[in-house]
């Protein structure tokens, strides 16, 4: 039988060669290699497929370079991130995050803010101020003013989807396999904020415009520098 | 008069040596008694534990090198892979090389018990008591970890040495490769690579119930513990290579990627770890190798009539097409040509029409980047598709590949494609 399939293919795969097909035209560029990026990380409108996936067209390029080596370290986890990294190097995850660091897409719309007028206050003094009686920093403290990252290692809080967010703050307070195998300042603050007002977080920070650009590295205060050692290491990152 | 000239020659060496050792003593003495050929077998150890891929299974992701605690699900439990860093509490601090002899060789610990066949000395017993020295000189070497390793976790009755003593009896041949001197010394090389350290065995031929490889070496099987099929390294339908040149068969297990296939899964990992790093000549003996043991499709046989296609068949390939023009075809191409070297071809992939369809599906649900290597160092890679189209989409697509371009294999349901999930990440 095996045979017959073999001849089969031979004469019809001879028969297909006589019809010369015109090959797809690739171009040599970091852009044709990491379309499997796009597919999920792309700026076309994906509502109503999955809104989960984050955006990550110019998050600083430490953060990413961190990230990308994370999932294939096992120390952040993602399935279908996992499986795409596993065979990369170093190197080229670090061209991988420069290239998508420079990469300009357009901000989806804001949300509607359907937070109380309550929470919402609660969630703004969180963010701007933090809650020092419960050593909980302001997010803007470290994630810039703006609250759209610092370079190179801290990300935009901004236009990301609320499933995301909500997903990072459960890893974050659970520990366990997403996102606490390696203890960071973010698990720690993280469970100090009670389930409500990470809730309140996750449905605000997508209300935000976006405005600005990423804050600079020396605009953050060392006390916090100190804190999130962990974050702010990033051995082999070249700027 | 030729001895003479040689013996003036050996006189005159003698002389200044002697004369050296007069004037620089102590320096001499400090050159007898440097640790260089110890520094040279530590090197051949590191390079035979490459080919070996020790560290593949003796670490876990993102851990230490050589520190263990991997978990390999097998039908039989799962098994821990031990810490082989020369820490005294946690590895192998306290073993001699007769103690890593007895393991490699013989599958036997420290304390004389029976190993599991989980670890492959059903293939490491043909490496040579000179390259097992080298390796121990090599892990010996390496900086000790203390990591203790959780346990196995072995389902009864599997746990339990006279089942292992009866397992060895039936299928553990101990003994070093003996080479066949009717073959070349490069054949030779190669098959010692295949058959012993690089133990492709392991993965690539089928199991049995008892989980010992079968006497049809190489010949196929489905990966434990994965969702992989291992194709066969015979069969012209699968992966064998009899009848690819030598510097293609090199050019895929050394960069892993060449004009005809991709690695992909477990063996994409496998150039990474271990095979990116042989030496030319390696890579050529077990090119030579497994071309010799590659089948050879018998061309002169009168081409058979294909038969006319089932409008059902027809019907439910139909549907593939849409999906292909829409996902795959920007890169493989309106004819599943691909681009040589960067996308490979689907018409006439072997890994796209054997029988098991399990490697296509996976490739399709999960994407992947071929391995980095210093030959592909940059590569494309391909998207997954698991969150972005429906399994029965993937179930047409499939099949419309199986079945376009003068491929030909089996229909694909979306169920299979299903089964064809999971992973160990």
């Amino acid at each position: 039988m095996k045979f017959i399939i073999f001849i089969l293919l031979w004469t019809i795969s001879n028969l297909a060669n006589a019809l010369e097909p015109m090959p797809p035209k690739i171009s040599d560029t970091l852009e044709q290699r990491v379309k499997p990026c796009i597919i999920c990380h792309g700026d076309e409108d994906r509502a109503g497929r999955d809104a989960y996936y984050p955006r990550i067209a110019g998050k600083p390029a430490g953060y990413l370079f961190n990230q990308l080596r994370n999932f294939r370290d096992g120390q952040r986890y993602y399935q279908a991130m996992a499986i795409l990294l596993e065979n990369m190097s170093d190197d080229y995850l670090l061209e991988i995050a420069h290239y998508f660091s420079f990469l300009k897409y357009p901000y989806p719309q804001p949300t509607a803010n359907t937070l109380s007028p309550g929470e919402t206050q609660a969630v703004e003094t969180l963010i701007h101020s933090g809650d020092p009686d419960r050593d909980i920093p302001a997010c803007s403290a470290c994630h810039g003013k703006a609250l759209t990252g610092t370079k190179p290692f801290i990300p935009s809080l901004l236009g990301l989807p609320h499933a995301y967010l909500a997903a990072q703050f459960g890893g974050w307070r659970n520990g366990g396999i997403m996102r606490g195998q390696t203890p960071d300042c973010m698990s720690e603050i993280a469970n100090k904020m009670t389930q409500e007002e990470v809730n309140a977080l996750a449905m605000w920070l997508p209300t935000q415009p976006v405005t600005g650009e990423s804050a600079e590295a020396e605009e953050l205060p060392p006390e916090l520098v100190q804190r999130c050692q962990t974050i702010l290491s990033g051995e082999g990152f070249i700027q | 008069m030729k001895l003479s000239n040689e013996f003036k020659f050996a006189g005159k060496r003698q002389m200044i040596v002697f004369a050296a050792s007069l004037l620089l003593p102590l320096s001499v003495i400090a050159a007898s008694q440097s640790p260089t050929p110890d520094a040279e077998q530590v090197k051949r150890g590191e390079y035979l534990s490459r080919a070996a891929n020790c560290m593949g299974c003796h670490t876990t992701r993102g851990g230490e090198p050589y520190a263990g605690g991997r978990t390999l699900k097998t039908p039989f439990g799962e098994f821990v892979t031990p810490n082989i860093t020369p820490d005294d509490e946690t590895g192998l601090g306290r073993w001699n090389n007769e103690d890593f002899w007895q393991a490699l060789h013989s599958g036997k610990a420290r304390d004389g018990s029976y190993l599991y066949p989980v670890f492959p000395y059903t293939e490491y017993t043909k490496i040579t008591r000179e390259d097992a020295d080298a390796m121990f000189a090599y892990l010996r070497s390496l900086k000790p970890v203390a990591q203790t390793n959780p346990p196995h976790k072995i389902n009864s009755p599997y746990d339990n040495q006279f089942l292992l003593f009866l397992w060895r009896t039936w299928y553990f041949k101990e003994g070093v490769y003996e080479p066949d001197n009717s073959k070349s010394e490069e054949w030779n090389r190669g098959n010692y690579l295949v058959q012993g350290l690089g133990h492709c065995n392991a993965c690539h031929t089928p199991r049995n119930v008892w989980g010992a490889t079968q006497d049809s070496k190489l010949a196929g099987g489905e990966i434990m513990g994965t969702y992989w099929y291992a194709p066969s390294l015979i069969s012209p339908l699968e992966a064998g290579v009899g009848e690819w040149s030598t510097g293609e068969i090199v050019k895929l297990l050394s960069t892993g990627i060449n004009e005809h296939a991709v690695t992909s899964g477990p063996m994409a990992t496998i150039v990474r770890q271990s095979l990116q790093y042989l030496s030319p000549e390696d890579m050529r003996a077990m090119a030579v190798y497994l071309q010799s043991i590659g089948e050879k499709r018998n061309g002169n046989e009168a081409p058979k009539k294909i038969p006319p296609m089932p409008e059902r068949v027809s019907k439910y390939l139909a549907l593939g097409k849409p999906v292909y023009e829409k996902h795959c075809q920007g890169c493989h191409g309106e004819s599943g040509e691909g681009v040589p070297g960067i996308y490979p071809p689907l018409a006439g992939n072997r890994n796209v029409t054997m029988t098991s369809p399990h490697n296509t599906i996976r490739s399709v649900l999960y994407g992947g980047f071929p391995p980095v290597t210093a030959g592909n160092p940059r590569p494309y890679g391909m998207p997954p598709f698991q969150h972005i189209i429906r399994d029965n989409e993937i179930a047409w697509v499939v099949s419309y590949i199986r079945n376009t371009w003068g491929n030909l294999g089996s229909l694909v349901s979306p169920e299979e494609v299903d089964n064809s999930r999971g992973n160990e990440f």
